[in-house]
Parts: C-alpha cells; structure tokens; sequence
C-alpha cells in the first residue's frame, strides 16, 4: 500500500520529466541544427556567392551539352571565309564544302539562321536582318564600324568602341574591326561519328548501312565496314579510342588496386586479431600500421607516389592499394575476432598444421565479409578512381578536368559525365551480381 | 517413380555403390576449377600491373628507390625550419575549419535529404507505393556521380569557395546515405506505425513518431561514417578545385622547395584531423549501435 502510494508520484514525475527532456530535444535539436547551418552560410559568404555567380556561364553549359555552334568567321583584312565547328582547326570545313545554309559568290557571304534570319557578310561590312525589329547594317568607316540599325537599339545589341554584338535567339553575331563572326546554334553533338576530314562525313545511316554490305570500297586497302569502325575510333574531334582507353584504364586502377589491398591485408589481418597472435606487442604494432595507413589519407599518398612513379593508372593503383590495405586489415582483423572456434578445433582434431586450420577452418568463415568487402570496395573505387585520375593523370578524370579547365568543350564534359555514370553504374551492378552469385550462392 | 527417386534433373548420378571413388571424382574437380581460376586470376593480376606500368611515366622499378626521396626532402627540410611549425599550423586552422565545415554541412543536407528520400523508396512505409522505383533511381544517379564533376562543373557557374564543394558532396552524400538508410527502414518495426495510423496520424507523423526513433541509432552511425568520409572528400575536393586545406596544400606543393616546411604542417594537421574524427565517430557509433 505505502509501496503503491511512493511509487505512484515518483513515476508519474519521472515519466513527465522524461517527457520535457524529449520535448526540449525535439526543439533543441533543429534549434541546433538551423543555428549551425546559419553560421556556416555566413562563414561561407554565401550572400556574395549570388553576386559572383555566373549564370551566362550556366546558360552556355546547358546549351553547349546538348548543341553545339558552328563559326563562320570572315578576316575582315584578307577577306578570308573560315567555316568551323565549334571554331576548332580539327571541325573546319574544307572549301568548297561548305554546309548548305552558306552560300557565297565573290565577296558576298549569306548566312540564313533560319526563320528568316539572315547574315550577310560584304565588302563594306556587315547586315543582319532580324524579322520582326529590321535590318542591322555595320559599315566600316574610318577603320570603325558603325551601326545603322532601328532606333531604339534594344539591349540583346551591344554597341563597343571597337566591336559591335547581337544575341538573338537563332545565334550570336560579333563584328569586330578585325574579323566578323557569326554562331549558329544546331542541337546535337556535331561530328560524332565521323569528321569533316572523312570520307564517311555527312552520309546517312542508310547509305553508311549500304556501304558496310555492299558497295565500292573507298579505301581499296580494307573493306568500308574496317574503315568506318577505323574512322570511328580515331575520330580526332572525340577521340573515342583514348576515351575508352581513360575508362578501362579508371577500371583497371580500382581493379589493382581494391584486389592487391585485400590480398596484402588478408594475411596481415592475423596477425592484428586477438585470437590468432598472441603477442600483444606484435599485434599492437600491425594495427597501428593499418591506422597509419589509413588515416594517411588516399590524397597524401597519392602526392606522395606520384613523385616516385610519374604521373599514370599504377600511380594510382599503388595508392589505392595501400589506403584500402588499411581499411581492409581493420575490417579483416576484426571478421577473424568474431569467428567460430569450434570449426577451428575440429580441424585441429584432424591434426592439421596452422595453415591448413587457417586454410580450413577460417578462411571459409571469413569468406562471405572479404568477398562483400571487396566488392562492396571495387565499387567505391571505381568511383576515386576517377578522382585520384585527375590528381595522378590517368584515366578518364584526367579527360574529364583537362575538358572542364578549357572552358569550352562542354559538350566533351557532358559526355565524359554521361560516360563516367554508366561506367560507375555497371560496376555498381556487376559488384551486386557477382555479391549474390558468390555469398548466397543463388 | 524412377525420376522421383533420382530427382528431377536427368544426367549421370554420383556411383553410390563407390563412395569413396565418387568423393574423391568430386574432390578433383573442384581442385581442377579452383587452380584454373586460381590461374585466370593470376594472369589477370599480373598483366593488369604490366599494363599499368607500362602506360605509367615512370616505371615501377625505377621509382621503387625514388619512394623515400621525396618525404625525405621535405621531412629533412622541415625538420631544418621546425621553428617554424607552430606557427604554419596555426595559419591553416582557419582552412582546416572550413575543410570540416563543408563535410559537416554535405553530411547535414545529404544526411536530411535522405531522411525524405529513404522513407519514401522503402516499401510498406512510402507515402507513394508507386513511386518507389523513381526515388530508388534518383538515389542511384545521385551515387553514381563522381563529386569532382559536380564540384568542377559548380566551380565554372559559382566561381570559387567552399559552396560547389558543400553541393556536391551533399548530392553525393544524399544518395549513398539514402539507399542505408532505406535498409534500415525497412527493418523497422510496423506495429507503431499502424497504432499511430489508428489514430489518425498523417504521414509525415507516423514517420516521425512511429519510425524515426526506431532507426535514429543507426541512421546517426552511418551519417557519423559518411561524416569521416566527407571530411577526405573535401580535402581532396580541395586540391582538385578550390577551397579549404586541400588547396592550401596544392599551393604549397606547387611552390615547391622552400615551403616544404609547410607541406609538412598541413599534411600533419590533415592527418591529425582525421584521425581525431575517426576515432570520435568509432567511438559514438559504437555507443550508438551498441548501446554502451
């Protein structure tokens, strides 16, 4: 009774203490959480981070990901036409050439953007006809040119000093007193498959499928079904052969490297188990190394190996392969400390020696946590692998920084990107069926 | 009734009238497949490093005695300057700072987005059963992209600093942690998210109310996991791009003799870092998910 009547209060205060604990937390902590993010927010500036951000740049990145521009650039001293893709010496057309919505004769050049958009490049200057604003004339006079266009001048034209911009919607248009240059915008990824230079250049599946069956040889030396893959591979815009190099070379260094770690550290992980080495000094000093190793972190070996090896896919292999060592000596050592000592003694009651109890009775316990693990690694590798290529030089995260450091080939980036996915995906996917096939044997 | 005495499948029956004979016929075999692909591997092994090497700029040998050289040179270097150490490491604590700064926060808004993302691909909790699948491939995407192009490509819109770094790995983090997370959930007990149901809680309640406490333990040790995890990736972030230790440690590099004294002290206070994290997070997982 007197039990009944102590206990009755001192739980109902418990109870509702415990109760205001919770509900203070349940403020306190997104209370915390927003007071953290707020903090951060200002150390990082994110306010001036919307003052400096470009979004023309933003602008030029998507359309560049999935169109590309042609420039049609006359030297306004030597009166030089230049048809190029994406201006680059590799996507000129040759003269003669030269993509149908150009047309010269003499000095005149017509330029039709489409929709009743059209360039003309003369001897005097430059005229664009905008349909619904009215002609833009640019003559040249006094080594200036000048503009002749509707008043008032809308602002997508920008008028210079020395040079004179237009930015509508079906391109872009630059005169300058050296060269005037105009930019069609066209959806796709031009050159793709074969480039101007080739004679493959501008043909139709159909007619490319014709030619690969039956058809004339255009190279007497091989059959058109060699040409074409040839031309593929070494298409000088793409360079669809070093990229499928750079892929299988990030795949071949997470490989190497996720594989040689677990084979280094599965030995060693013995001897940083508690039942296995009995020499606590022994067994202190191994764990120690894979703390080192480990906390070591992959961007310092990689630095460090690099300058002995040279930049390259081994570089990073090596330093993949000691990073992951550690990781997988811990994991290892600790997998052995949990295993079942009874397989271990009833090989023992056979009379094998240590390597064939390890052999026997452990190695197959273990067996499904190394197999996971290193699967589970490989997966994640392939992924550094990508980053530690851009630090090293090797494989495709070099491509892939070497593209975005130029600024320009943005269509490469898209591609290198929509490439690394996949090649991350099937990886994903090839670990989790060879994870079942092998673990739970399915 | 003769195929159900051999079973189903037709072929040739283990000899049962000689065990031993049969045992041992199997024994063989599997020994036969296990060193032939004992050897596959081997070969595999052994020309994968060839190739490496061979496409590598210098070659393995060659750079076996050239490993040392360089800590060495820095080391002996520092080691001249060690005067100066104190107070090279106390420049870079604001760097560091923002190094963990930028894993703590990818890890806060990956760790929250994919609170909302797991629980809406787990089956039986979802709020849309039928959209399951989209938010499984979104989380797919979100993993499989490599955080240094997203940080690269963020840098040339963004410009520089830690932003573009803290968007990546947050994206990357959200994925990864999601699809743990969602493992977890799944395990999660019904039977209070049914009471709750019973009493008219809405959705977003009984998640909050009925699951979250179950799976907060281990939903924290993992996101104290991706936390260390974070904290390298930004310092590689770093290097590659911009801001935090990692740059600071590019710089030094690059400049080369003379700073080497400085090379030194970040890589100390980089690995000193994380090691310091890992510990923490070892020791908070294991209180978390073992509960002492």
């Amino acid at each position: 009774m007197t039990d009944a009547t102590l206990a009755g209060p001192a739980l109902a205060e418990t109870v509702t203490r415990a109760f205001d604990r919770k509900r203070r937390l349940a403020f306190a902590i997104p209370a915390a959480i927003l007071a953290y993010l707020i903090y951060a927010a200002i150390s990082f500036d994110i306010a001036s981070l919307m003052a400096r951000a470009r979004f023309d740049n933003a602008a030029i990145l998507l359309s560049d990901f999935w169109s590309h521009k042609t420039h049609v650039t006359r030297d306004n001293r030597t009166g030089k036409l230049t048809v190029a893709i994406e201006g680059e010496a590799k996507g000129t057309y040759p003269e003669g050439r030269l993509p149908d919505w150009i047309s010269t004769s003499g000095d005149t050049t017509t330029i039709d953007l489409g929709q009743g958009n059209i360039v003309t490049y003369d001897a005097d200057g430059a005229r664009f006809v905008v349909p619904g604003y009215g002609t833009i004339d640019i003559r040249e006079e006094g080594g200036r040119p000048v503009l002749t266009a509707p008043e008032p001048i809308p602002d997508w034209i920008s008028v210079g000093e020395n040079r004179i911009g237009v930015t509508t919607p079906a391109g872009r248009f630059n005169y300058t007193r050296s060269k005037v240059e105009t930019f069609k915008y066209e959806p796709g990824w031009e050159l793709w498959f074969f480039t101007l230079d080739s004679p493959l250049y501008g043909k139709s599946f159909g007619e490319l499928a014709a030619l690969a069956v039956s058809g004339e040889r255009l190279d007497p030396a091989r059959s058109n079904l060699a040409l074409m893959a040839s031309e593929f591979w070494t298409n000088k815009m793409w360079r669809h052969g070093d990229v499928a190099w750079a892929i299988f070379e990030t795949i071949l260094m997470a490989f190497l490297g996720t594989i040689t770690a677990a084979l280094i550290a599965l030995p060693l992980s013995f001897l940083a188990a508690r039942n296995f080495m009995s020499l606590g000094p022994l067994r202190f000093a191994a764990r120690r190394v894979f703390d080192f190793v480990r906390g070591v972190d992959g961007l310092i070996w990689t630095i460090v190996l690099s300058r002995a090896f040279g930049p390259g896919p081994m570089t990073g292999a090596i330093a993949i392969a000691l990073t992951d060592s550690g990781s997988f000596g811990k994991m290892f050592s600790e997998a052995l400390e949990n295993i079942d000592e009874k397989q271990v003694e009833g090989v023992r009651s056979t009379g094998a020696n240590a390597v064939q109890r390890a052999r026997f009775g452990v190695i197959p316990q273990i067996m499904p946590v190394f197999l996971a693990q290193v699967l589970y690694y490989l997966e994640s590798n392939t992924r550094s692998a990508t980053v530690i290529g851009a630090i090293v030089g090797g494989g495709i995260g070099l491509l892939l920084t070497q593209a975005i450091v130029t600024q320009k080939d943005w269509e490469e980036v898209a591609y290198y990107m929509v490439l690394i996915v996949l090649m991350v995906m099937l990886m994903d996917s090839l670990s989790g069926w060879l994870r079942r096939k092998l673990i739970k044997g399915e | 009734m003769v195929d159900v005495a051999f079973g189903p499948e037709p072929g040739q029956r283990p000899n049962l009238a000689n065990p031993r004979e049969a045992y041992l016929d199997m024994v063989r075999r599997k020994r036969m497949y296990g060193g032939i692909l004992l050897v596959i591997f081997v070969a595999l092994m052994a020309s994968g490093w060839m190739l490496a090497d061979h496409r590598n700029a210098g070659g393995f040998w060659n750079g076996l005695h050239q490993v040392l050289d360089f800590p060495s040179e820095v080391l002996s270097e520092a080691w001249e300057k060690r005067a100066n150490l104190p107070g090279i490491f106390w420049d870079h604590i604001p760097a560091l700072i923002e190094t963990v700064n930028i894993a703590a926060v990818a890890t806060l808004v990956g760790a929250l987005a994919a609170m909302g993302l797991s629980l809406l691909a787990t089956r039986g909790l979802a709020r849309w059963p039928r959209l399951i699948p989209v938010f499984r491939r979104t989380m797919d995407a979100l993993r499989a992209i490599p955080e240094i192009v997203i940080a690269l490509v963020l840098i040339f819109i963004l410009g520089g600093g830690p932003v573009p770094a803290v968007i990546a790995i947050a994206l990357h983090t959200g994925g990864a942690l999601g699809k743990l997370f969602s493992e977890v959930a799944e395990n999660a007990d019904l039977k209070p998210v049914e009471g709750l149901a019973s009493v008219g809680a809405n959705w977003s309640q009984r998640m909050w109310l009925g699951v979250i406490p179950q799976v907060a333990p281990n939903w924290l040790s993992y996101a104290l996991l991706r936390f260390e995890i974070n904290v390298r990736a930004s310092a590689i972030l770093g290097f590659v791009g911009e801001g935090g230790i990692g740059h600071d440690l590019k710089l030094a590099m690059q400049w080369g003799q003379g700073r080497y004294d400085e090379v030194v002290a970040i890589f100390l206070l980089l690995f000193l870092t994380i090691v310091v994290i890992d510990q923490l997070s070892d020791h908070y997982r294991h209180k978390l998910v073992k509960g002492h």
